[in-house]
């Protein structure tokens, strides 16, 4: 990182990279500044960089026009609901593994890997009669239980990455000192296992708030996320852009700020443990 | 060390999530593949028994099946290229000495974080579109005459916003994989007299390799199941232009009510992740002794 090179190399390199940076950065960007332009500057030509008359009526629109409070809910009730049902189950799975391997460990991780591999069309149509059948269509709930089960095995893959870090040796001190079992769990475990527990969870918050897939097919308007919500914009009516860069900076807001907080979770996550 | 007792509890903490992903992974497919034997239409009750090989020859044979398996290719293909390409070049550059290499890093990852639906309706209205969108006014300021994207060129189009959306990603993890690379080992080439294109090709490259396999492999899954930017963009359309395999299971088996074809269709699309999956797992795999 501190590689020794001319001033001139350096701002050559800086400004390189911001151009990158800020071309890549500038869809979101544009859609922020678009999102408080009124909708006749918004497609006005030539476009205005800054809105010249600076108005909050497209959030007051949008939340009348598809009820953006109502599909926040939904995906703050999915995001979190489904992470905190996958922590549950997988805490004790990765637990197990990490500290009470044996040979068939490794064959288990991969397999639970394998069902993440599955392509959600292949299972859209049993799932979609199902949940049809048994009243879950439009239904938080059901939505949780789905969201549940496909971001599990990351949610175990991780935490697993994690505890495997844990030194055993520290388990075997507190042993030696008579600590029982509980007592090893409450006050040396815990604690260190507390910092991969909440990478897990950030990132598969994030995952469950930007999935579209099952939301899109299994939700509409009572349980719609807000993936949903979005969605329901595809189509336009009239003005429009200035409510829709509303709408989308609403949407992306929340996610984007926790996704700026777990870039490092990130990698190790989506890689299954493979990059860190 | 493992007695008796911690391995019976090591099995009762595994059981909850082994029993739910081993239903998750069987009912369903089990169901799929037996939808895909049988005439089943929502529309048509009269329509019922065993119909064989009939969905699949149905869905294999028609035309709209040979583009939605061409244009899955097109667009696995043309992202991977995007991405893997340029995922390399942004990360070689944040990995220089530059100012606010921090707030670049923020910059560069945000698009990830975007739902894809947001994405694809940003860039359809605000770039893509040949009135008010950003590519709109640059052709007119240019004299040209402003192209309708989505009408001319509705895969490339696809192509473009999805590859926005996963170039962080790779640009993310090619970083990663970067910053780990020793900088002795760098030094130590630079001392030998190795330039820059032969420290790329002889030091970097192949520190990079395992990295960029498990991009392409991770980023196939996904891009494999693109669905929603597709839903609220094109539509699949015009025609089948823009529909991929994904996308052709849900016209055909929800749109359509066809769960015996739709079937078929999600049977051939787990078949194509299969063989994808079986390579990555491998790579993943590798990993897991060290």
């Amino acid at each position: 990182m501190a590689r020794k090179v001319s001033t001139q190399t350096r701002i050559g390199f800086t400004i390189g990279a911001w151009v990158v940076a800020l071309l890549l950065f500038s869809p979101i960007l544009w859609t922020a500044l678009t999102a408080f332009k009124t909708e006749a500057e918004a497609i006005a030509s030539p476009p205005t960089f800054w809105p010249q008359t600076f108005t909050l009526e497209n959030f007051s629109a949008v939340q009348e026009r598809s009820d953006y409070v109502k599909h926040a809910i939904n995906s703050i009730i999915v995001a979190l609901g489904s992470t905190l049902l996958g922590l549950a189950i997988g805490i004790p799975a990765a637990w197990a593994m990490a500290f009470a391997p044996t040979k068939r460990t490794k064959d288990v991780l991969m397999w639970m890997l394998s069902t993440k591999m599955m392509p959600a069309v292949g299972v859209l149509i049993p799932i979609y009669l199902i949940f049809r059948d048994l009243r879950l269509l439009d239904t938080v709930h059901g939505l949780t239980i789905i969201m549940t089960l496909i971001n599990l095995p990351i949610i175990i893959w991780m935490l697993y990455t994690y505890f495997k870090e844990i030194p055993v040796d520290i388990l075997e001190a507190a042993r030696m000192d008579g600590a029982e079992l509980w007592n090893e769990i409450v006050h040396v475990l815990v604690p260190m296992a507390i910092p991969g527990i909440a990478s897990t969870l950030l990132l598969n918050v994030i995952l469950a708030w930007n999935e579209a897939f099952w939301s899109i097919t299994l939700t509409s308007g009572r349980a719609g996320t807000l993936t949903a919500f979005i969605s329901s914009f595809s189509s336009p009516q009239g003005l429009f852009l200035a409510k829709l860069s509303a709408a989308s900076l609403l949407a992306i807001a929340p996610i984007l700020l926790m996704g700026w907080f777990s870039q490092k979770q990130l990698v190790r996550g989506l890689t299954f443990g493979a990059v860190k | 060390m493992a007695t008796q007792q911690t391995n019976t509890l090591a099995r009762v903490m595994m059981a909850p999530a082994v029993i739910v992903l081993l239903i998750w992974m069987i009912v369903p497919l089990v169901m799929t593949i037996w939808f895909s034997f049988q005439n089943y239409s929502l529309i048509n009750p009269m329509m019922t028994g065993f119909a064989g090989w009939a969905n699949y020859i149905y869905v294999i044979g028609d035309p709209s099946f040979t583009q939605a398996l061409v244009n899955t290719l097109l667009l696995v293909g043309g992202v991977l290229i995007i991405t893997v390409i340029g995922g390399t070049f942004i990360a070689l550059l944040l990995d220089q000495p530059i100012w606010g290499q921090g707030i670049l890093r923020i910059l560069v990852i945000s698009p990830f974080f975007v739902m894809p639906p947001v994405a694809a309706l940003i860039w359809k209205n605000g770039f893509l579109h040949p009135g008010y969108g950003m590519f709109g006014h640059l052709f007119k300021m240019l004299g040209l005459q402003p192209v309708d994207w989505f009408a001319q060129y509705p895969l490339f189009s696809i192509i473009v916003i999805v590859a926005w959306q996963w170039l962080p990603f790779a640009t993310l993890i090619l970083l990663t994989a970067l910053q780990s690379l020793s900088e002795e080992q760098r030094e130590a080439a630079e001392m030998d007299g190795a330039n820059a294109i032969n420290r790329f090709w002889y030091i970097i490259m192949p520190h990079m390799a395992r990295a960029i396999t498990i991009v392409i492999l991770i980023q196939t899954i996904f891009l494999l199941g693109i669905f929603a930017e597709i839903r609220v963009t094109t539509g699949g359309g015009p025609g089948y232009a823009s529909t991929n395999i994904a996308f052709l299971v849900f016209r055909t088996g929800i749109l359509s009510n066809d769960i015996g074809a739709g079937s078929a269709g999600g049977v051939v699309a787990v078949i194509i992740a299969n063989i994808v999956a079986f390579f990555l797992m491998r790579a993943v795999g590798k990993n897991l002794d060290a």
